[in-house]
């Protein structure tokens, strides 16, 4: 069974409305045993860097992460804070990230521009993604698929290879990662209609094929 | 690039779908969960609910009903209605929506938007605030569905509510809210400077070229319409519209 973490962080029921509308389904919990036997886990994510690792180290949920997803290789997805967790460090805050992917979260910051009434921060909206390779995830997405945005910070990957997908606002930023088994992305595929949806039939085939 | 967002606002009263003039004369148009789902196959960029009848009586937001329009709803979705205590927003939040709207409460109670932004993160935290023009023709803040007078400046407002931690401003001109006359493009461009956070324009929307002028002319980051989207013709019939993507993007890019 798939897992959507629960956290106390973000919107695991859209999530799980989303998943089910893509042939799937999964259990929205934070219960140890459960995630132990996890066929996939996916980690939502809405508000603060702290709060987020707060709340995933009083659950004790790092190490049987850890055990699943860096150990067992076990699929993963990270979206908006999920994604950001799995970083080193944040703007946002004075913990440590999980650590999973190297690079830090930044937060836009567009003082220095002369014309920034455009660009306001948080990035809320519609863009566009960009893949940099047509592969898994964005099968099936025609060019110029885009998907729902609301973030502040966004992050900054030290490892070029871990970068699976781009959008630009102000300039361009990772908007999707891809480390073997862990994937995550920035924007909202629960709450991108046909866009996301095909994106969580992409996940779901993902998760098929490592569990066969 | 990110295209200006055009949202769908819909009056909830009593459990359905009504619209008026002027927060007045309200009539009913439907149902809300039929409403979403043909939302959902229009690809609206967010919808938004907003429940003129809850801060009116004075009672909690309907999560029932909530519950069940966010089960259909794959954009990102917005409520207000009631909202005065953090454990509705959490509650809200549970139930899948990505922002809850404050309106009346931010002005009787400012603690409970930064409260509210500490809990969910600013992006989630939209206040709404109703504008009327004054007999003196200066803009003041209202509440209570526009019943109530704050004798407040609506910049002034709009800063402080930023400054408490909301991600997001919905501007109502309610001179305009169901007139089909336009945006009020001098109010939403001096609050849309006044702040660094997205600010939705409501209240006037007629035509699809009311959209492009407040995009094309101001600095709103959104818009949101009404009547526009819910009503067709001379007669006002009800029928759910809503623009093709590249037609959008082609009226925003007029400039």
């Amino acid at each position: 069974m798939i897992v959507i973490l629960d956290y106390g962080m973000g919107n695991p029921s859209s999530i799980l409305n989303m998943l089910r509308k893509a042939g799937g389904d999964a259990v929205v919990t934070a219960d140890l045993d459960t995630i132990k036997s996890a066929t996939a886990i996916i980690m939502p994510g809405v508000g603060a860097f702290d709060n987020g690792m707060t709340r995933l180290r009083d659950l004790c949920l790092i190490p049987i992460l850890t055990q699943k997803i860096v150990k067992e290789n076990t699929p993963f997805m990270g979206i908006c804070l999920g994604m950001q967790l799995l970083f080193e460090r944040s703007d946002e805050g004075e913990l440590l990230g999980l650590g999973w992917l190297a690079g830090e979260v930044k937060r836009f910051d567009f003082s220095t521009l002369e014309d920034k009434r455009g660009l306001k921060v948080p990035h809320m909206g519609w863009n566009i993604v960009n893949p940099v390779e047509c592969d898994t995830l964005y099968l099936g997405l025609e060019q110029e698929a885009r998907f729902y945005f609301v973030h502040s910070y966004y992050v900054n990957c030290r490892d070029p290879q871990d970068v699976f997908a781009t959008t630009i606002y102000g300039h361009e930023f990772t908007c999707s990662v891809r480390k073997r088994n862990i994937w995550g992305a920035q924007f909202h595929p629960e709450k991108s209609h046909r866009f996301g949806l095909q994106f969580f039939r992409n996940f779901l085939k993902e998760v098929d094929s490592a569990s066969n | 690039m990110l295209r200006t967002r055009v949202i769908p606002s819909l009056l909830l009263r009593n459990g359905g779908l009504v619209k008026g003039q002027q927060f007045k004369n309200h009539k009913y148009v439907g149902d809300p969960i039929n409403a979403v789902k043909i939302f959902n196959e229009k690809e609206v960029d967010e919808l938004i609910f907003l429940d003129i009848s809850a801060t009116t009586n004075k009672r909690e937001p309907n999560f029932e009903l909530i519950a069940d329009i966010a089960s259909e709803a794959f954009m990102p979705l917005g409520y207000g209605g009631g909202i005065s205590k953090v454990e509705h927003i959490e509650k809200l939040f549970n139930l899948g929506l990505e922002k809850v709207i404050i309106n009346s409460a931010a002005f009787y109670d400012p603690k409970l938007v930064s409260e509210a932004s500490q809990v969910a993160g600013s992006q989630s935290i939209v206040v709404s605030m109703d504008i009327k023009k004054t007999l003196l023709g200066r803009y003041e803040v209202m509440v209570e569905n526009g019943t109530k007078r704050t004798k407040l400046n609506p910049l002034d407002y709009a800063q402080k509510m930023q400054e408490l931690g909301a991600g997001e401003l919905i501007v109502c001109a309610i001179d305009r809210e169901g007139t089909a006359k336009g945006y009020d493009l001098t109010l939403m461009e001096s609050i849309a400077n006044s702040v660094d956070i997205p600010v939705v324009a409501i209240g006037g929307a007629g035509k699809l070229q009311d959209l492009a002028d407040v995009v094309n002319q101001t600095h709103v980051s959104a818009v949101a319409a009404g009547n526009l989207f819910v009503f067709h013709g001379k007669h006002k019939a009800v029928l759910i519209t809503y623009p093709e993507y590249s037609e959008l993007e082609q009226l925003f890019n007029k400039g």
